[in-house]
C-alpha cells in the first residue's frame, strides 16, 4: 500500500540494544529484534519475562532507559505526542484482557476509533463496523454488551476493533491464554488469515508454544531479559541451545530453574524461627 | 531511630511526588478542556451521571437540614422575641455555609466515589491503555468531561440544596411554629445580599466542585490497578475530599466575610 524505499519496507519494527528496568528489577538487558513486513512474528518466553512490557515499549506507552525502537522507520521515543498518536493509528493492539469499553455495545466499541478519528457519516461508520465484524465472524453479535460475550468472542471483538483503522501491524498480547480448544483454533486461524488477507504484519506475544509456532514465520525466545534464541519454528525445534529446548519442549527444570532464587534449603530449615 | 527517620523521609518524598503528579495531572485535564467544545454530548452525559443522579440525596438532605435549622433557630430566637428573623437566619446559614459545604460532602460521597471507582476500574481492565493505543487521549476523552461536569454540577446542586432548605425552614417556622409569613420572606429579601451572600456561596461551591473533581479523578487515574487498589482509592477520595472541603471552607470564609 505505502510506497517507501526498499530498505525500510523490509523491517517494520527494529529494536536495538533495548534496556528497561522497573525500579531495581532489570526486565530487558540488551535486546535486538527485527519484525519483518508481512510476517507473523512470535515473541515467546515464560510469564513475567516482560512480553507485555515489550509491546508497551513498542507502542510508546513506556520509555526504555537505553536503546532504540523504530517502527516504520521512526524512533518511537523521539516522536512528539501528536506524531506518536499518528503512528499509533497504524498499530493495532490486542490486550490480554481485550480491554473493550464495558459501558457500550460491541458495535460502538468497534465504531469508537473510527468515530474518534474521522468525520465519516454514520451510515458509512455502520458499513465499516459491519465489515470488520464480518471478518471476525461476529456480525450477529453487534448489539451485545461486552459483559455478555464469552472469552473467545471478546478477543475477536477486540481484534475487529484493532483492525478498525486499517493498521499496518497488529500486536497480540497472549491471544490464546485461557481459551477453550475451539475458540483457540478459531483465533489461531483468524490471526493468520487476517495477516495475509489484509496485508498486515503481526506480532504475537505468547507462551503457548504449539499454537503460536503453528502460525508463525519467525520466533524469538526471551528469557531473563535477553533473546536466548530465534529462528523459524522448524529451526527452533532442532536447536541445540539448552534454554530454547527447555522452553520449546516444556521441560520443568533446566537452565530456567524451577526454584525462585533462595538461600540454601538445608541451611534455612536449620536456621529456624527468624523468617 | 535511623529506621524511623528513613521511613519519615521516605513517606515525605512519596507524598510530595504524588502531589507533583497530581498537579501535572490537573494541568493536563485543564489543557484538555477546550477539546470538549466540539463534543458537547460527552459533557451532557456526565452532567447527567454526576449531577442528575445526585439530585435526590441533595434534595432530601436539603429539606431536613432546613427543617432542623428552622426548629433550632426558632427556639433560640423566640427567647429574644426575634423569631421574625428566622427566615434570615435560615437563609444565610444555608446560602453562605451549609449549602456549599453539605452539598459538597454529599457530592463527594455520591459522585466522587463513583468517579474514582469508574476510572480506577477502567484502568484496571486496561480500557485506558487501550484508548491510548487507539491514539485517543483518555485524559481528554474520559477525564476532562467528568471534571467539567463536576465543576458545573456542584454549584447547581448547592443552590438547589439551599432553596429546598429555605422551604424546609419555612415549613417548620411558619407552618408549624407560627412565625409570621410576611416577616419571614421580607426579612430574607431585605437582609440577604446578592453579592456578599449568594455570590460568595456560589464561589465556594465552584471551588468545592473543582477540588472534589480533582481528587476523585486523580485518585481513580492513579489507583493501583487491582480490585484492592481501586477500593482503597475510593475510600481515600471520600476522606480527602471531605477534609479538603472543610478546610477550604474555613479559608474561604475567613477571606470573604471579614
Ligand atoms: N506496572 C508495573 N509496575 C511494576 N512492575 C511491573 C508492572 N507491570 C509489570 N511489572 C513487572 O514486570 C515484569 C514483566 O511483566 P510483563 O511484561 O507483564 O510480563 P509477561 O507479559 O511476560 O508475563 C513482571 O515481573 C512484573 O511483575
Ligand atoms: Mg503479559
Amino acid at each position: 500500500m505505502l510506497e517507501k524505499n526498499n530498505s525500510m519496507d523490509e523491517v517494520v519494527v527494529r529494536i536495538r540494544d533495548l534496556h528497561f528496568s522497573r525500579g531495581a528489577r532489570k526486565i530487558f538487558d540488551g535486546i535486538d529484534l527485527d519484525i519483518r513486513r508481512g510476517q507473523v512474528t512470535a515473541i515467546m518466553g515464560p510469564s513475567g519475562t516482560g512480553k507485555t512490557t515489550l509491546l508497551k515499549l513498542i507502542g510508546g506507552q513506556l520509555k526504555p532507559q537505553r536503546g532504540t525502537i523504530e517502527v516504520a522507520g521512526q524512533n518511537v521515543h523521539k516522536l512528539s505526542r501528536s506524531k506518536l498518536y499518528e503512528l499509533r493509528k497504524r498499530m493495532g493492539m490486542l490486550f490480554q484482557s481485550g480491554a473493550l469499553l464495558t459501558d457500550i455495545t460491541v458495535f460502538d466499541n468497534i465504531a469508537f476509533p473510527i468515530r474518534e478519528h474521522s468525520r465519516l457519516p454514520e451510515s458509512m461508520v455502520r458499513d465499516l463496523v459491519l465489515m470488520k465484524l464480518e471478518a471476525v465472524g461476529l456480525r450477529g453479535a453487534r448489539q451485545l454488551m461486552p459483559s455478555e460475550l464469552s472469552g473467545g468472542m471478546a478477543r475477536r471483538v477486540a481484534l475487529a476493533r484493532a483492525i478498525a483503522l486499517d493498521p499496518m501491524m497488529i500486536m497480540y498480547d497472549e491471544p490464546f491464554t485461557g481459551q477453550d480448544p475451539i475458540s483457540m483454533g478459531v483465533l489461531v486461524q483468524l490471526i493468520r488469515k487476517l495477516n495475509d488477507a489484509l496485508d498486515l504484519t503481526s506480532i504475537i506475544v505468547s507462551h503457548d508454544v504449539a499454537e503460536t509456532s503453528a502460525i508463525s514465520d519467525y520466533i524469538y525466545v526471551l528469557s531473563n531479559g535477553r533473546v536466548v534464541g530465534h529462528g523459524t519454528p522448524k529451526a527452533l525445534q532442532e536447536t541445540d541451545s539448552a534454554w530454547v529446548k527447555q522452553f520449546v519442549q516444556g521441560l520443568p527444570d533446566g537452565p530456567v530453574p524451577f526454584h525462585y532464587p533462595a538461600p540454601d534449603y538445608a541451611e534455612e530449615l536449620l536456621a529456624g524461627g527468624e523468617s | 531511630m535511623m529506621g524511623g527517620l528513613q521511613r519519615l523521609g521516605r513517606s515525605a518524598l512519596l507524598f510530595f511526588e504524588r502531589l507533583g503528579r497530581g498537579n501535572l495531572f490537573l494541568l493536563r485535564v485543564l489543557a484538555g478542556l477546550p477539546s470538549l467544545l466540539p463534543r458537547g454530548h460527552l459533557l451532557v452525559q456526565q452532567l447527567y451521571s454526576v449531577g442528575v443522579l445526585s439530585l435526590l440525596i441533595i434534595a432530601v438532605a436539603g429539606l431536613f437540614v432546613g427543617m432542623v435549622l428552622g426548629l433550632q433557630g426558632y427556639y433560640t430566637l423566640v427567647d429574644f422575641g426575634a423569631e421574625e428573623s428566622l427566615g434570615v437566619m435560615v437563609a444565610l446559614s444555608l446560602v453562605r455555609e451549609l449549602g456549599p459545604v453539605v452539598a459538597g460532602l454529599l457530592f463527594a460521597g455520591r459522585a466522587g466515589s463513583a468517579l474514582t471507582a469508574e476510572i480506577g476500574l477502567m484502568k484496571a481492565t486496561e480500557q485506558l491503555s487501550g484508548m491510548e493505543m487507539m491514539a485517543v487521549d483518555p485524559v481528554k476523552r474520559v477525564i476532562a468531561p467528568r471534571f467539567l461536569a463536576c465543576v458545573i454540577a456542584l454549584p447547581l446542586l448547592a443552590a438547589i440544596f439551599s432553596a429546598i432548605g429555605v422551604m424546609g425552614g419555612y415549613f417548620v417556622g411558619v407552618g408549624l411554629l407560627g412565625v409570621d409569613d410576611g416577616a419571614f420572606w421580607s426579612q430574607i429579601q431585605n437582609r440577604v445580599d446578592f453579592f456578599d451572600d449568594v455570590m460568595n456561596g456560589v464561589i465556594k461551591s465552584v471551588a468545592f466542585g473543582f477540588v472534589a473533581a480533582w481528587i476523585a479523578l486523580y485518585e481513580g487515574y492513579d489507583a493501583v490497578p487491582t480490585s484492592e487498589g481501586v477500593s482503597r482509592a475510593t475510600t481515600r477520595t471520600v476522606v480527602h475530599t471531605s477534609l479538603a472541603i472543610l478546610s477550604l471552607d474555613f479559608v474561604l470564609t475567613a477571606l470573604m466575610f471579614d
